[in-house]
């Protein structure tokens, strides 16, 4: 038998993340973490990215993780340290992206003693993680971290803690990692369905007269794309995304209706509110999607397919709600489903369609107004669609969503539960990093980019070619469109200052062009294609834009707020 | 276009008791407080021991809610990590119990008196008397608890303690407890306070 190795608590982390498969780390040294830091030179297979601020190490381990459908590992000191991860933490619980964060705490001897930069992060991320640990002691390390990454990308995946006392990291002991599969008491994600739910649905989709499926980022996360597809398929049902579910199935599928609620389409709003059965698969009802539950697809028999059990029922009451992981429930009931056609629910549909498209804002001249939809929707074009969008919040995400189609699954990454502003330039990198071969374009609005623009420096250090567009109006551009609508055009504290943006790049090695007219946008966006590192395109626009349609907060979801159609407009 | 307003069933609020086994580690009683305070459920009484297993705890946590609520407290529970099962017991047949302590005036013959024959009414007793105040003991049903609370009032409440509920469904279906610890250090058999 051979001998174990002496390890420090330090090294069996690192030895423990290699042995988990990761090759890259995000984070930030400090006083309690040092003993890591110390021992990361005995491992150059692990790449560290050395952030400029705690939450983009966590924002770039969720781009990552969204990108590669991998684990992402953030690295954090005690106290101010893991503190500033708290955003990011969050930010991956709402969206459940998988995420593992070890943070340096104080020794065990002064834990509760208020020492220098203790704080209690196990307390503070209790709420906002899957799990979290405080380790006591160097024998539980490597279980911890098993067990960690384990809960992390499993059932509902979630981002985990692991809280290690400096004086655990510099413990030793000998190193053994644990075989076989982690057997956790309390912790059995569902699998498959019941036979008579699925029977029952069955049933009922072979029924339908106006189906209609609504897609969640669970469809990609458990795999279950092919599923979707031939379910959509034989059965002629048209596909209605939510945010995260941008990519489950190509934009330009004649089945696919685009995104659904408060900023979705016309076609998928009316759709849902007119349906007869209501298919939801990998999501979770969120109120941005739902609008007025009271009014929610009033006339449907609703099929709710999730993994997680307290989703279903949580804020609607569904028909058959089957707890389960998407693609094994899909494939238990796809043989009973037969094929169909639903020709006049589908030219229903079509007229919904066509009327949108006479409003929409890209068909029309607006002379020398540049406005930020023309400018995501040539950034499409000029990328051939091809490549992965990571945005911040606001406007231009709820743009990216409505005006650049996407066709692959993970090439639509956005803070959409949280709604994190500053998500955009750090995630960017880290999906970047996680696919080197894929164009990453991180796209921004003046204000969110300014949140966390100090990560400029870490693409320029990891060489990280992300394009960046920042779609600059000079306002906090949503939060002046609720202004307008409803608080009487007040635009308390929404007009923002901004530094030169192209200046700024330069500042940090970046080349950079600002872009004030349709015009440029395609010389601008093939100028940045080609160049090798990061570049930087200020796309500066019309101020008062308005993203249509739109549901106000609370209200029916088919009671939206439309763009004028031009002879509407020419009437007013 | 007009749509129907969805007909929501209203269901009435009533009291659920909840049953949950959790592993016995430091920091869970936090993890299921925070859950009830962040998913605004709220909670008539929790209480925890330890069990036959000295690497499991029991909660038993009444909640004053829907029987839809109840359910989803079921589930939110269940999510935790640390948490191995967990039941509504009050939507099967169970045995319930609370024990109060009640400290009680007994400084004239009138109120002995009226102490002794409650006593004998109720499943309570009298567990330390002196010339001013008396301890009275009862396990109960809760209603009966209650009962007796109301009873002792016009003698004179001093001061009272309440464990909260326990329960425990009948019959042989139990909490499933087929489970032993496997990370290294917890199943020495001294079992950490998890409080």
């Amino acid at each position: 038998m051979a001998t174990k190795p002496i390890l420090s608590g330090a090294e069996i982390i690192l030895e423990c993340l290699l042995l988990e498969g990761v090759d890259l780390v995000f984070g930030y040294p400090g006083g309690t973490i040092l003993p890591t830091y110390d021992a990361l030179s005995k491992y150059p297979q692990l790449h560290h990215v050395l952030v400029r601020h705690e939450q983009g190490a966590c924002h770039m381990a969720d781009g990552y993780a969204r990108a590669t459908g991998k684990v992402g590992v953030a690295i954090a000191t005690s106290g101010p340290g893991a503190t500033n991860l708290v955003t990011g933490i969050a930010t991956a619980m709402l969206d459940s992206t998988p995420l593992v964060c070890i943070t340096g705490q104080v020794p065990r001897g002064v834990i509760g003693s208020d020492a220098f930069q203790e704080i209690d992060v196990t307390g503070i991320t209790l709420p906002i993680t899957k799990h979290n640990y405080l380790v006591t002691d160097v024998s539980e390390l490597a279980y911890t971290i098993k067990e960690a990454f384990f809960i992390a990308r499993t059932g509902r995946p979630g981002p985990v803690l692991i809280d290690v006392p400096k004086d655990v990291q510099n413990q030793k002991i000998e190193f053994e990692y644990p075989e076989g599969e982690i057997r956790l008491p309390g912790y059995r994600p569902p699998t498959l369905a019941p036979a008579d739910d699925v029977a029952a649905a069955v049933e009922l989709i072979n029924k339908a007269q106006r189906p209609i499926i609504l897609a969640g980022h669970g469809v990609m996360m458990s795999g279950a794309v092919a599923e979707l597809r031939e379910l959509a398929e034989r059965a002629g049902i048209p596909v209605a995304l939510t945010l995260l579910g941008t990519g489950a199935l190509p934009e330009e599928h004649p089945l696919v209706l685009g995104m659904m609620g408060m900023h979705g389409t016309a076609a998928s709003n009316h759709a849902i509110q007119q349906a007869d059965v209501l298919i939801a698969l990998g999501m979770r009802f969120d109120d941005r999607v739902t609008g007025n539950i009271k009014t929610y697809s009033p006339d449907s028999k609703k099929i709710h397919i999730d993994i997680d059990p307290s989703e279903i029922n949580k804020n609607i009451r569904v028909d058959i709600g089957i707890a389960g992981d998407l693609r094994t429930v899909l494939t238990q009931i796809l043989p009973g489903v037969q094929p169909t056609q639903h020709g006049a629910w589908l030219n229903q549909i079509r007229d919904w369609q066509e009327d949108s498209d006479e409003r929409d804002i890209i068909k029309r001249d607006t002379g020398n107004t540049l406005f930020g939809a023309q400018v995501i929707n040539d950034l499409w074009k000029f990328t051939e669609g091809a490549a992965v969008t990571v945005t911040d919040v606001g406007q231009h995400q709820m743009l990216s969503a409505q005006y650049y189609p996407h066709q692959r699954p993970a090439t639509m990454i956005t803070s959409g539960g949280l709604g994190t502003m500053g998500f955009g330039l750090p995630g960017a990198i880290g999906a970047k990093l996680g696919k080197p071969e894929e164009e990453v374009w991180s796209i921004s609005g003046d204000g969110g980019f300014q949140m966390t623009l100090c990560e400029l420096a870490t693409a320029v250090q990891e060489n990280a070619a992300v394009k960046i567009a920042i779609i600059n109006n000079g306002f906090l551009g949503m939060v002046r469109q609720w202004q307008e609508l409803f608080h009487g055009r007040r635009y308390n504290e929404t007009v923002m200052f901004s530094p030169d943006f192209c200046k700024l790049a330069e500042a940090y090695g970046i080349p950079a062009r600002r872009v004030t007219s349709r015009a440029e946008i395609e010389e601008a966006v093939t100028w940045a294609r080609s160049i090798e590192g990061p570049t930087l395109l200020e796309f500066v626009v019309e101020k008062e834009e308005m993203v249509y349609p739109m549901v106000p907060a609370g209200a029916d979801l088919h009671a939206m707020i439309r763009r004028p159609k031009p002879d509407e407009e020419e009437a007013k | 276009m007009v749509y129907a307003q969805q007909t929501m069933e209203i269901q009435p609020r009533k009291k659920h008791i909840l049953a949950a086994l959790v592993e016995n580690k430091p920091g869970v009683l936090n993890r299921v407080a925070s859950l009830f305070r962040r998913r605004n459920f709220n909670v008539d009484s929790l209480t925890v021991g330890r069990t036959h297993r000295p690497h499991m705890s029991r909660m038993t946590i009444a909640v004053d809610a829907t029987r839809g609520d109840a359910n989803r407290i079921r589930q939110n529970l269940y999510k935790l990590i640390n948490v191995i099962d967990v039941a509504v017991v009050s939507n099967e047949p169970h045995v319930s119990r609370d024990l109060a302590l009640i400290k009680v005036r007994s400084d004239d013959a009138d109120s002995r008196n009226q102490l002794t024959e409650l006593c004998e009414r109720y499943p309570a007793r009298i567990v330390d008397i002196g010339p001013k105040v008396a301890i009275v003991e009862i396990t109960a049903q809760e209603d009966i608890v209650e009962s007796l609370i109301a009873a002792l009032e016009p003698i004179g409440i001093l001061e009272m303690v309440r464990t909260g509920v326990v329960a425990m469904g009948r019959g042989i279906r139990i909490l499933d407890s087929d489970y032993e610890p496997v990370m290294p250090g917890a199943a020495n058999g001294n079992a950490v306070s998890i409080v």
